[in-house]
């Protein structure tokens, strides 16, 4: 017996987009009955998941036909059909719903659409290779939901990344002219760049000419961290400002020998105050008084 | 005519600003044209303000390095004065960190830095 190809299926012998079209209610209701037995959603909610599971038929509807493949719903004609699952996402994400729950919301469309195309009957044959279609398309708009999530994800990982580099180089004005960086935490190269950023506007925002990092607090400074201070310093001199690197304390300073490390020409100083009056000496203040000249 | 970037003499200075983004011949003509106006007049420093720039590949950069040498060489110092932000980071990420060239945040500044320097040297 031959086997019929699974990418031929002849347009018209089931149109299925008019099949859910002429029962998008009954369908609803079936689904989201499906849809409640494994999850149900919040009393308030309730219309609205309605309202988003009606518009996702409309769409599926339209875009969705006989002949449709399952990797064309990444298609652009499918981008209705894409939009309304980002929506059932997002209400499902602030519900507080598992990421498992919202794909089963998705797929318990399986049975409702199994029982239309059982409805309008046929060859078992023809049936169930369109069952298996349509099981293989809903699939993938599940698929479709996980990766909704982890792009959501990303996207608040991405702003609390961005929220800690504010955080943990802020960048104070100490003195006319003189700025103070307390570098908090490792520097890598994308943090780094950040930082470097932050100070460069700060320098020309209030034309200061001494720029103290203090690296108090970071951890340990190895070729790499060593190579971005270095890098920070350049570009500070290329705009014409100088850096004092202060706060390294003794470990630091003696793994810094063991592993070769070499700051080159940049200042270093141990303590931030000692950092301070060579910036003031620098930029010709004076300081008097007190016992710790 | 070509267009060329304006060189002032200002106490015993002189001053270039550069208000568009030069290129390659603009630059070498600028080159040029300051190794000239050091060698004419009396001035004894350059002041370049870059201030305008928003874009400086790895041949501008060596451009001033070389005005930076050249100067030098003809008994004077230059002073390159109000680099952006964006332009000092992408120098230093390609490895051009104009190391013998002075530097400073402001033209006001740069005549300052300019008088120290020239106060060092002999």
């Amino acid at each position: 017996m031959r086997r019929p190809a699974d990418t031929d299926f002849p347009k018209g012998l089931y149109m299925i987009s008019d099949l859910i079209g002429e029962n998008a209610e009954a369908l609803l209701d079936d689904w989201l009955e499906a849809a409640d037995r494994v999850s149900r959603a919040r009393p308030e909610l309730a219309h609205e998941r309605r309202l988003q599971a009606r518009s996702f038929i409309e769409q599926l509807g339209q875009s969705i036909d006989d002949d449709t493949r399952p990797e064309d719903v990444r298609s652009a004609p499918w981008s209705g059909v894409r939009e309304t699952l980002d929506a059932i996402v997002d209400t499902h994400l602030d519900e507080g719903k598992a990421p498992a729950d919202i794909a089963f919301f998705v797929m318990s469309i399986k049975r409702p659409l199994h029982r239309l195309l059982v409805m309008r009957g046929g060859e078992p044959d023809d049936m169930l290779r369109v069952i298996w279609r349509v099981d293989l398309i809903v699939d993938r708009l599940g698929l479709y939901t996980a990766e909704i999530q982890i792009r959501r994800k990303e996207q608040v990982i991405a702003r609390q990344q961005e929220e800690i580099l504010e955080l943990s180089s802020p960048v104070v004005q100490v003195w006319d002219g003189v700025l103070a960086v307390p570098l908090i935490g490792t520097l890598d190269s994308y943090r780094t760049q950040q930082v470097t950023e932050t100070i460069l506007e700060a320098v020309v925002e209030t034309r200061s000419e001494q720029v103290i990092l203090d690296i108090t607090g970071v951890p340990t400074v190895d070729t790499q961290v060593a190579h971005h201070l270095l890098k920070t310093v350049a570009a500070l001199r290329l705009m014409g400002a100088e850096a004092i690197v202060s706060g390294i304390r003794p470990q630091i300073a003696q793994t810094m020998v063991h592993l070769g490390v070499d700051l080159g020409q940049v200042v270093t100083k141990a303590r931030l105050s000692d950092a301070l009056k060579l910036a003031f000496r620098r930029g010709g203040l004076l300081v008097s008084g007190g016992a710790a000249n | 005519m070509t267009p060329r970037i304006p060189i002032l003499e200002l106490e015993g200075a002189l001053l270039v600003t550069v208000q568009v983004d030069l290129d390659d011949q603009l630059a070498v003509q600028l080159e040029e044209d300051l190794g000239a106006a050091l060698a004419r007049s009396s001035a004894r420093g350059i002041i370049i303000d870059i201030s305008g720039l928003e874009l400086v590949d790895t041949f501008l950069s060596r451009i001033l390095a070389q005005i930076a040498s050249m100067s030098r060489v003809l008994g004077a110092e230059a002073v390159l004065v109000g680099m952006r932000p964006a332009v000092a980071v992408t120098l230093v990420e390609l490895g051009m960190t104009l190391d013998g060239v002075s530097t400073a945040l402001d033209i006001d500044r740069g005549i300052a830095r300019l008088h120290a320097l020239l106060a060092e040297s002999p």
